[in-house]
């Protein structure tokens, strides 16, 4: 690209689908930079009409192959597959290994499959800060699918249900009981459930268990009109992956239109509000708290105040310049 | 907001050694870089498709096969049909010194050899995003 291309010049670009513009305009939706700030926000308005599909599940239980696999079935159908992995930043050093890209090398060199591998850089929730706008550059670049991947989670880490219309649980063999699989948290959120590696011998009891557990609850969380299916699926063979392919099409098909799936796309709305303000009032608190943190710690330190009265000076900075920009903002109103 | 600098590492072709270039990815992690792997046995184009994607600041192709010269007019063409010329593309591994001042010719930044220590790979790919600046 030569010389600096602002971002507002790589939105046509990245509508014409120019793999260049939209690798581009991701790193500096990541960086989190102002100038990019007003080429996101004309993208968010040209998207709005890809399935955002999640794929979470433990660390290992196959994610990755699965979505690679998943996203040359999905292309069959005609419509182009954007893939989103994320992996995990070290939190000593900040830096990563993104490793997702490797189990999906079979995807050679098909144009309409665009892969981009993120870090968390310290996101909680197995998502990366940026993966949301991410999803929406590869949305306005005309991908009807994006497959947005998490890291490998725990039980708790269930951000992704708020971020995709339909959520996949990988579930990998022999790593629980039937107890596990009633237990609240990850196994709660899924649209489908996965099993995977059901090529080994011990598949068919994690199948089992979690078709168990679905039979118990009321599904109070999910529309009245889908059953939750549990797919067995196998990278080896290939199994499953025709059944996890319609089970996707199907659900975007009944939620579309229902009730449930309004719900649902309320939902994802409000979640991303909350936390792009919760990011610009991180990234406040960030700047605003950098002098005075150091000065604070030492009294804490030294005991010679408690940790809630100085964190309550501490976000004195945060809030005075929270009123300044009141103030600004009222003042343009009036 | 300082960014890690991004860097996608590739074995490109028949060469199955990869002790080395995991090594060079476990430094470059542990000086904050994110790195991108892409695993054994790819192809130049797989390698440039997934550069761009990726929007890497540092290509880092190793090689331990003696394909050099075939290899990286085929990465820089393909760079250049992908409107990813200002990529930084760095390469690894054992080769010829005449090969070597060939490939800088070529518009490789910087090749580095067998026996390069790590801090000094780390030192160079710092200094390369450095002086080229934002982008």
């Amino acid at each position: 690209m030569g010389t600096y291309v602002p971002s507002v010049e790589l939105i046509a670009r990245v509508q014409a689908g120019e793999p260049a513009a939209i690798g581009r305009l991701m790193s500096r939706a990541e960086s989190g930079m102002a100038e990019a700030r007003e080429a996101l926000v004309r993208i968010h308005k040209l998207a709005g009409r890809a399935q955002v599909v999640g794929i979470t599940g433990v660390p290992g239980s196959g994610k990755s192959t699965l979505v690679g696999k998943l996203a040359r079935n999905l292309r069959t159908s005609g419509s182009k597959v954007g893939i989103i992995a994320v992996d995990p930043s070290s939190p000593y050093s900040g830096g990563s290994i993104l490793g997702d890209r490797i189990r999906m090398s079979d995807l050679g060199t098909d144009p309409g499959i665009y892969i981009r591998s993120m870090a968390t850089r310290g996101a909680t929730g197995g998502m990366a800060r940026a993966a949301l706008e991410a999803v929406d550059i590869l949305d306005a670049a005309g991908f009807g699918v994006v497959i947005l991947e998490t890291v490998g989670v725990g039980q708790d880490e269930v951000e992704i249900v708020r971020a995709s219309h339909t959520t996949v649980v990988v579930s990998a063999p022999g790593l629980g009981d039937d107890i596990q699989a009633i237990k609240a948290g990850l196994l709660e959120i899924a649209d489908i459930h996965v099993v995977s590696k059901c090529d080994r011998s011990d598949a068919n009891r994690t199948l089992t268990d979690l078709k168990q557990m679905l039979m118990l609850g009321m599904r109070e969380h999910k529309p009245a009109d889908w059953t939750v299916p549990v797919i067995g699926t196998s990278a080896v063979s290939g199994e499953g992956l025709d059944e996890l392919s319609d089970a996707i099409v199907r659900h975007h098909d009944v939620t579309s239109a229902s009730d449930a799936g309004r719900a649902q796309r309320k939902s994802m709305a409000e979640f991303r509000l909350r936390k792009t303000a919760e990011n610009l009032l991180f990234d406040r608190f960030v700047e605003t708290t950098a002098a005075a943190s150091g000065k604070l710690a030492e009294r804490l330190m030294r005991r010679e105040s408690d940790p809630y009265t100085l964190a309550e000076e501490l976000l004195a900075a945060t809030l005075a310049k929270e009123d300044d920009n009141e103030r600004d903002v009222h003042s343009k109103i009036a | 907001m300082s960014q890690p600098i991004r860097v996608l590492l590739a074995k490109v072709g028949l060469d199955g050694h990869d002790r080395g270039i995991k090594i060079v990815a476990r430094a470059l992690r542990d000086a904050g870089m994110d790195v991108i792997y892409t695993g054994l046995h790819r192809s130049p184009e797989e390698v440039v498709i997934a550069a761009v994607q990726e929007d890497v600041d540092v290509l880092g192709v190793s090689l331990l096969s003696g394909v050099q010269m075939t290899v990286f007019p085929k990465i820089f063409e393909l760079l250049q049909t992908n409107g990813a010329d200002d990529m930084i593309v760095v390469a690894g591994g054992v080769m010829p010194d005449e090969d070597v001042a060939e490939l800088k010719k070529m518009g490789v930044n910087e090749v580095l050899l067998q026996d390069t220590p790590p801090q000094t790979i780390i030192d160079t790919l710092t200094r390369l995003v450095e002086e080229r600046g934002a982008r």
